[in-house]
């Protein structure tokens, strides 16, 4: 036992905003462990410049944005390749954002629509201007050269 | 299921920060309020609450529900957590509602709240994103304004609106808030200041958004019994309804309109639906709200709607999905002034088409002027419909200007993401 134990001191400090009320800043962030699971195929497809949906093996339903089971009868779905060339099926220009992209804007996102394809894929338009980019304007997908395993490894381009 | 009456409601003035007040007081206040009004109620009444709050990132505070539940005294009774995006205050609701008509409890409290202050807004931005898909939509540059933006362009293509439209809709609120003093931001807007307020995600300006907030909001929800027992002037939940749809706005399919009772299958043969232009979520709730309240044509059948605008294209697509007027109406809806009050100088002139009766939207301001503490937003909505219904606006905001005149039955409506979770509750009048 020691009745004279003290408790180190530090020169951390605290960064202060206000007095009253108080208000400290507060760190605080995390790595986190994630897994792509079952969506997995479809980033590692990036990497090889393929893009990949997915099909129902019961009802035959396309999903540009892949999804492990069918969300109209629940069955498994297939891998399949996506054409690398659709249609811009709405978009809109980014002049603000979440805070990890704002260093990006202004950036144009795109849902982008296939041939034959029940669902979309969202993605970003690059090489256009803000003002050219229009509903039903054809659009092809180029790939990173280094892939980061984001969806961000694909994006489109003006025909 | 028996009857469930709302016989009191509270709200804090919604701000931009509240940093004198944790979340704690601040449904303090609002519970404070809501008790006060009814002076016939006790604390040892209450057999329990629900809690809701969007976000553990905003609240930096995991069981933070049940820190509201002893600092309001109500530990040990039961109380749990609801959270579904934009819609946590409408779910909250109808899960109050629920402990209610099940039987399970005669006097239940909502309580919400949100303290999105305690991040700058676009971190808090970032937070929002982040009730999209993390795999897929967040890391393209997860933005809901982007979102919406996307929603509205496609709404645009489709049925002709236009921006002006829109701008009327934020004209409307924020015009609607100057005499609502637990707004966030009323104002005197024109067309010309909506749209050429800073671009956001085009076409949507930080006029056609709403803001981050601080507030919090309770409803008290009681058995028929109770209600007779402890309020004068009772409001009735005539109907419930949810709905849902995928999270991934990529994955709307294409398909028929689901139809309310008053629209038949030829309204829309060419309508690829909901697409990415419509919510199907909503068009899901309010058909099993009006089935169950009885509403057959819901423009005519309601004196008031209280409508999730947190954006101005929202509003102008839940016009359709609630049925006040076909897909595809929605901008000639505004034009026509159709949901304005008729006391108020917005200083437009409308069209007057005939097609629609006055039906009043976001008398309260909506989340475009009020602000928008998610969890605290679906009972705001309530708390101001409950007023309309008592008429008893003018002692509630020391200005009757918003009371309408004959407020039978008035809608909410709460609404997540883009559109994956959606509440509609109707509210009645007396009924006892």
């Amino acid at each position: 036992m020691n009745k004279h134990a003290k408790l180190p001191e530090t020169d951390e400090g605290t960064v202060l905003f206000n007095v009253d009320p108080i208000i400290v800043k507060y760190h605080y962030e995390i790595d986190y462990l994630h897994s792509y699971a079952q969506d997995s195929p479809f980033f590692a497809g990036l990497a090889a410049k393929k893009l990949l949906g997915s099909r129902c093996t019961a009802c035959g339903y396309s999903y540009a944005t892949p999804r492990g089971h069918c969300m109209e009868c629940g069955a498994a779905t297939e891998w399949f390749e996506l054409p690398l060339q659709g249609r811009i099926h709405t978009y809109t220009t980014c002049h603000f954002g979440g805070e990890a992209f704002l260093k990006e804007t202004l950036f144009t996102l795109i849902l982008v629509e296939f041939d034959g394809v029940d669902t979309l894929f969202l993605s970003r338009l690059v090489g256009a201007e803000p003002d050219e980019a229009t509903i039903g304007m054809q659009v092809k997908a180029r790939f990173l050269r280094n892939s980061k395993f984001k969806p961000t490894d694909i994006y489109f381009v003006p025909v | 299921m028996r009857p469930v009456y709302m016989i009191s409601g509270g709200i804090t003035k919604f701000a931009k920060a509240h940093p004198d007040k944790d979340f704690r007081l601040m449904v303090k206040e609002a519970f404070d309020y809501a008790m006060a009004d009814v002076p016939a109620l006790t604390r040892k009444e209450i057999d329990g609450s629900v809690c809701s709050y969007f976000s553990d990132h905003f609240t930096r505070q995991l069981m933070a529900g049940a820190m509201v539940q002893d600092y309001l005294g109500l530990s040990p009774k039961p109380s749990r957590r609801v959270e579904g995006g934009g819609a946590t205050g409408g779910l909250c609701f109808q899960s109050a509602w629920e402990a209610v008509a099940s039987g399970r409890m005669e006097v239940c409290l909502a309580m919400g709240f949100e303290t999105m202050s305690r991040v700058n807004t676009w971190k808090g931005n970032e937070f929002i994103a982040l009730a999209s898909d993390t795999n897929f939509d967040y890391p393209v540059g997860g933005f809901y304004s982007g979102y919406y933006a996307m929603m509205v362009r496609r709404h645009m293509h489709e049925f002709g609106t236009t921006v002006e439209q829109m701008a009327k809709v934020a004209i409307k609120n924020h015009a609607n808030a100057r005499h609502n003093p637990y707004a966030q931001s009323p104002a005197l807007l024109t067309v010309a200041d909506v749209r050429s307020s800073p671009m956001v995600a085009t076409p949507l300006t930080i006029l056609d958004i709403c803001q981050m907030s601080d507030g919090a909001a309770v409803v008290i929800l009681v058995s028929e019994e109770m209600a007779h027992k402890l309020c004068q002037q009772p409001v009735r939940i005539s109907g419930v309804g949810c709905g849902t749809d995928a999270m991934r706005m990529a994955d709307r399919p294409h398909g028929k309109v689901p139809l309310l009772p008053h629209e038949s299958e030829g309204d829309y043969a060419n309508l690829k639906y909901p697409g990415v232009h419509s919510f199907r979520g909503g068009r899901s709730a309010a058909g099993l709200a009006y089935r169950m309240a009885g509403i057959v044509n819901p423009v005519r059948d309601l004196d008031f709607v209280e409508l999730h605008d947190a954006y101005t294209s929202s509003e102008i697509q839940t016009y359709e999905d609630l049925g006040l007027c076909r897909y595809g109406e929605g901008g000639s809806f505004v034009d026509s002034g159709a949901p304005f009050l008729d006391n108020l100088d917005y200083g437009l002139a409308f069209t007057g088409d005939q097609r629609w009766p006055k039906l009043p939207v976001n008398p309260s301001g909506g989340l475009l002027a009020c602000g928008h503490p998610v969890g605290a937003t679906g009972l705001m909505q309530a708390v101001f419909a409950f007023w309309q219904l008592q008429g008893t606006i003018g002692r509630h905001l020391g200005d009757d200007t918003l009371q309408l005149p004959e407020a039978r039955r008035g809608l909410i409506h709460s609404h997540a993401g883009t559109g994956t979770y959606i509440t509609v509750s109707i509210l009645e009048r007396g009924g006892i």
